[in-house]
């Protein structure tokens, strides 16, 4: 449904994204991850014909962004970062006249504009005037303008910016609910937002992507392995010898720090779990248990990874294997 | 048939906030104002033309009355129509929605006709409330409504190029104190090239006088349509509003 080809943008001498490829399909929910000032905003400005690439393309809804804008701009539904509206206009007609210019037949405006109002919680709001709504409304106003002529595509720029936790969760459940019908490709720096409402996920850094896969996949590509970190109160060099005993364990780091805690990093292939066995194991000792947790699971500490590890340039083999993941 | 949702669109700014009452009511103020002092030195020739039929003659309130008027409203536009565009794609811009409204399956062409008209429209309303001048004299006397309302057809081909010029220059900044000032030089600057007219001979006379932008008002204010004023307004209005395209244009390739 989208197809970005070796995209690139430069404004001037400054180059924002350079040779961006990914693809969303038809009914996915896809989050653009990254750091701010990665390329998000640019790209997504591109995919909504908003202005040209200076190189690559890019096609939605198999038409091209550039040839073939207006196509391109009748299947879309764009929510710009930080929402731009006219303050000087009621919620209402400020809707209509979005209704009207997206081609919603005449008899059909009112009903479709109210519809859109309540999936957005906004039907309270409709004689306001779009300047004396707080920043939570705003941002609804923004989503209930994209889905206004119920595009195939939507493209939306950080949609829950600006929200507070309830609103947070109603606007994701409302996105969640677009999946299957509705293509849509959503930027945020939130990345638990990520794990409960895309499909899919592309990270950028400086312009390029640097991985993009399924949540799992990328879990699975950054960290092969399965590891737990313990604290153990014992000696030290006995524990780490005790744990390589156990069968499956591939590795074990000491991270004892200078204060002496006794932490233990080990490591197992994804589909052996040894935390049981190292229970037992200290209990069998005698040593004391302080902590047992498991580490590298989250698309939080494969975004970490990636991108912090990108800036020592020390990812490049778990990144090749993301890169062709989607 | 895209461009009619903008041009209600802009309709509701202008009339949701201050801007066209301001436009409105200042400029009826002023050139009520205008008018009611030509009025009365009309009535006082008039009074001195009992004693002297002779000067009676050349009384005539179109060509007295009307005329000045009609140059007098020339003048005071020049200083109100920035009012009216400088905001048209100065504020989207600055606020970000032109990005929404260029995203929007509309082409550049019928944002611009939409913005465009809706300046054009209010600007009509003002030319109809003005008819109130011609309408009080009318009351007291004869006048030639011919000659007015080609000096009506006069002030809309002056208005159109002077918005157009206006439009041109709010898509250029995103700035509306800039574009509106910005906007009054330009006008400004048309206006007073005709001064140096007089100073200069031969064709550089010619040119000069051409060039300005009220002088072609003249002819208008005296009942006749010259094709050559025509075409100026029209050429200029079309000229300002190709740069404006092409300046959207520009903006999307910029970034």
């Amino acid at each position: 449904m989208i197809q970005v080809d070796h995209l690139t943008k430069s404004y001037g001498p400054v180059t924002a994204v350079s040779d961006v490829s990914f693809t969303v399909e038809k009914g996915q929910i896809v989050g653009f991850l990254g750091p701010n000032g990665a390329g998000k905003s640019t790209t997504m400005k591109i995919l909504a014909c908003f202005m040209p690439a200076s190189g690559g393309t890019a096609r939605v809804a198999g038409f091209d962004v550039f040839s073939q804008s207006m196509e391109v701009r009748r299947r879309i539904g764009y929510l710009p970062e930080n929402a731009p509206l006219y303050g000087d206009l009621g919620v209402g007609s400020y809707l209509e006249f979005v209704a009207e210019i997206k081609g919603v037949p005449r008899g059909e405006r009112k009903g479709r504009v109210a519809d859109v109002m309540v999936r957005c919680f906004i039907t309270d709001m409709q004689r306001r005037l779009i300047s004396k709504l707080s920043k939570g409304y705003r941002q609804r106003v923004g989503l209930a303008q994209a889905l206004l002529g119920d595009p195939e595509v939507l493209i939306l720029d950080e949609p829950t910016i600006g929200l507070d936790p309830q609103q947070i969760a109603e606007i994701r459940a409302l996105i969640r609910s677009l999946a299957g019908q509705h293509t849509v490709i959503l930027s945020t720096h939130i990345l638990p937002e990520v794990s409960m409402v895309c499909d899919g996920v592309v990270i950028i850094n400086r312009g390029r992507v640097v991985a993009q896969g399924t949540q799992a996949q990328l879990v699975q590509q950054v960290f092969p392995t399965a590891r737990i970190e313990i604290e153990i109160g014992g000696p030290r060099e006995t524990v780490v010898a005790a744990l390589r005993g156990i069968a499956g364990v591939l590795r074990v780091d000491d991270l004892t720090g200078a204060d002496g805690s006794g932490r233990f990093l080990v490591e197992s292939p994804r589909d052996r779990d040894v935390r049981g066995e190292v229970v037992q194991l200290v209990a069998a000792r005698g040593w004391k248990l302080l902590e047992l947790h498991q580490v590298g699971m989250s698309l939080e500490e494969v975004f970490i990874r990636v991108v912090a590890g990108e800036e020592h340039g020390d990812v490049a083999p778990a990144l090749a294997a993301a890169e062709g993941a989607v | 048939m895209r461009w009619l949702p903008i041009f209600k669109k802009e309709m509701r700014l202008y009339f949701g906030s201050p801007v066209a009452y301001a436009f409105l009511a200042l400029f009826l103020l002023i050139t009520g104002w205008m008018f009611a002092q030509i009025f009365l030195i009309y009535s006082e020739l008039s009074m001195r033309a009992f004693m002297q039929p002779m000067a009676a003659q050349n009384l005539n309130p179109t060509e007295n009355v009307m005329r000045p008027l009609f140059s007098n409203m020339s003048v005071v536009l020049l200083f109100f129509m920035p009012m009216l565009t400088m905001r048209l794609f100065a504020e989207e811009k600055k606020s970000g929605t032109i990005e929404l409204l260029l995203t929007y399956p509309v082409r550049d062409g019928e944002v611009l006709a939409g913005k465009f008209l809706a300046a054009g429209a209010v600007y009509g309303l003002l030319l109809l409330l003005t008819l109130t001048y011609p309408g009080l004299m009318a009351a007291f006397g004869r006048i030639e409504w011919g000659a007015i309302l080609t000096g009506y057809l006069g002030l809309l081909l002056l208005g159109s190029a002077f918005l157009a010029v206006g439009v041109f220059i709010s898509s250029l900044t995103e700035n509306q104190i800039v574009a509106g000032s910005a906007t009054f030089g330009a006008l400004l600057g048309f206006w007073l090239i005709g001064w140096g007219a007089d100073a200069a001979g031969g064709w550089v006379r010619t040119v000069l006088q051409y060039l300005s932008i009220i002088e072609h008002m003249d002819s208008f204010g005296k009942g006749v349509i010259d094709t050559k004023d025509v075409v100026y307004y029209v050429t200029v209005t079309a000229f300002a509003l190709f740069l404006t395209l092409r300046a959207l244009d520009a903006k999307r390739w910029k970034g």
